[in-house]
């Protein structure tokens, strides 16, 4: 049986950092470059605050709304790239503070910008396997603790956020099958060197890596390669939906909205502007949030529901793509 | 192609946070106090959508001024 997206929560930081404190540390820059990103405020996580503690709350602020019976819940999806510990999964310990049954299952899985639509898919398929009717799917970022305090760019562009999602079975509508697609050789265009298996723990030496605009990084931090991300993002993702528009032997026209992962605003003007979708169609949600990374489409699906933009029966293109090189691309009928 | 001076007016379109009169074919661009690295993106996208010829970041670090950058484009159709 098909899935659908029943519905949706988030959780924030407490710390909104805006333009104003912004230019306010940055004193010396010039106002009207980085806006054209379309951001105006973001969210940042201050060092207590964790990926899954946001997760946690997203997911309790659902089930409350829905007064949802935990033990309804057939499985659990931590996406993120923020792991509380190396061992267990964090999946298996928020199963445990939300009070699922013991024959929930509970995973991890860590996927970048494009992750939300990985995400989806697993769920789906649990879904279609017929022994999971109702799956929680949680992501989570606080990318903005692993940017380096210098590095402008980015420290404008990117903001944290979680949310919680409910897939469960639907006799109507639902999602079409995904399409997915990975390359691998954009490994270093969007990457965190330290931290992990091949390179464990933080150099406290790291030297700085400094671009010809002042912005500072090192191996500890994120490293974008902002041109990079643009050629690939070019390249793939105006090819990828018309693919999967013809798959679906439907013609761009017959999509009601397009909701795509949100990196930054200029960027996803000149997707829509290529694909030639109406701006009516498309939808714009980054001002009040940044790139939130994984989290980024569901808040655009709330931005546009809660605009009137979204309504029950449209058919949806949902599109995630980004670090690794990775995409994924679905359709829902909503 | 078009001449240096349309394609001045369509890139000044595009880079409009620089204050009128201070971006001409001859300004060296990166001594400009609002050069950022939105200006590189904007410029490479510009040249694609606007006339289907691919920059790289290298390509533009070898332009000084937009007529640098204009005489690349001439070599590239």
């Amino acid at each position: 049986m098909p899935s659908t997206i029943s519905a949706w929560e988030f959780a924030f930081p407490e710390r909104i950092y805006s333009s104003e404190d912004f230019y306010g540390e940055f004193p010396a820059l010039k106002r009207g470059n980085l806006e054209k990103t379309g951001v105006l405020q973001r969210y940042v996580a201050s060092e207590g605050e964790h990926g899954s503690d946001l997760a946690f709350v997203a997911a309790k602020k659902l089930m409350e709304n829905l007064q949802l019976d935990p033990s309804s819940i057939d499985y659990l999806l931590y996406l993120s790239c923020d792991l509380d510990y190396y061992a267990p999964t964090t999946a298996g310990i928020l199963h445990h503070r939300l009070g699922l049954k013991s024959s929930a299952g509970a995973l991890d899985l860590v996927q970048g910008c494009s992750g939300y639509l990985y995400g989806l898919q697993i769920a789906d398929a649990l879904a279609q396997s017929g022994t999971h009717k109702r799956i929680l799917l949680l992501t989570a970022s606080v990318l903005t603790k692993y940017i380096h305090p210098q590095d402008k760019g980015n420290r404008f562009l990117f903001g944290d956020a979680a949310s919680a999602t409910l897939i469960e079975h639907t006799s109507q509508g639902g999602f079409a099958p995904f399409l997915m697609g990975t390359d691998g050789s954009g490994a270093e265009a969007i990457f965190i060197k330290n931290g992990r298996s091949r390179y464990p723990g933080i150099d406290p030496n790291a030297p700085d890596i400094i671009d010809e605009f002042g912005n500072i990084t090192t191996d500890n931090h994120l490293q974008m390669d902002g041109l990079a991300v643009f050629r690939f993002t070019m390249r793939t993702v105006p090819e990828l939906v018309n693919t999967y528009i013809s798959q679906q032997q439907l013609k761009l026209e017959d999509i009601d909205l397009f909701v795509f992962h949100q990196p930054n605003q200029y960027l996803n003007e000149l997707l829509r502007k290529k694909l030639e979708i109406p701006e009516e169609r498309f939808i714009h949600c980054i001002e009040n949030y940044g790139n939130t990374v994984q989290n980024s489409i569901p808040l655009a699906l709330h931005h546009a529901a809660a605009t009137g933009q979204l309504r029950k029966g449209m058919r949806v293109v949902l599109c995630g793509f980004g670090s690794g090189f990775s995409w994924g691309i679905t359709l829902l009928q909503y | 192609m078009d001449s240096l001076e349309i394609f001045t007016e369509k890139l000044l379109v595009e880079l409009d946070s620089f204050p009128p009169e201070s971006l001409k074919p001859d300004t060296h661009y990166r001594q400009l106090p609002e050069w950022s690295s939105m200006h590189v993106l904007i410029i490479i996208a510009f040249c694609e959508t606007e006339y289907g010829i691919t920059v790289t970041g290298e390509d533009l670090r070898g332009c000084s001024t937009l007529r640098d950058l204009h005489n690349l484009l001439l070599t590239r159709q």
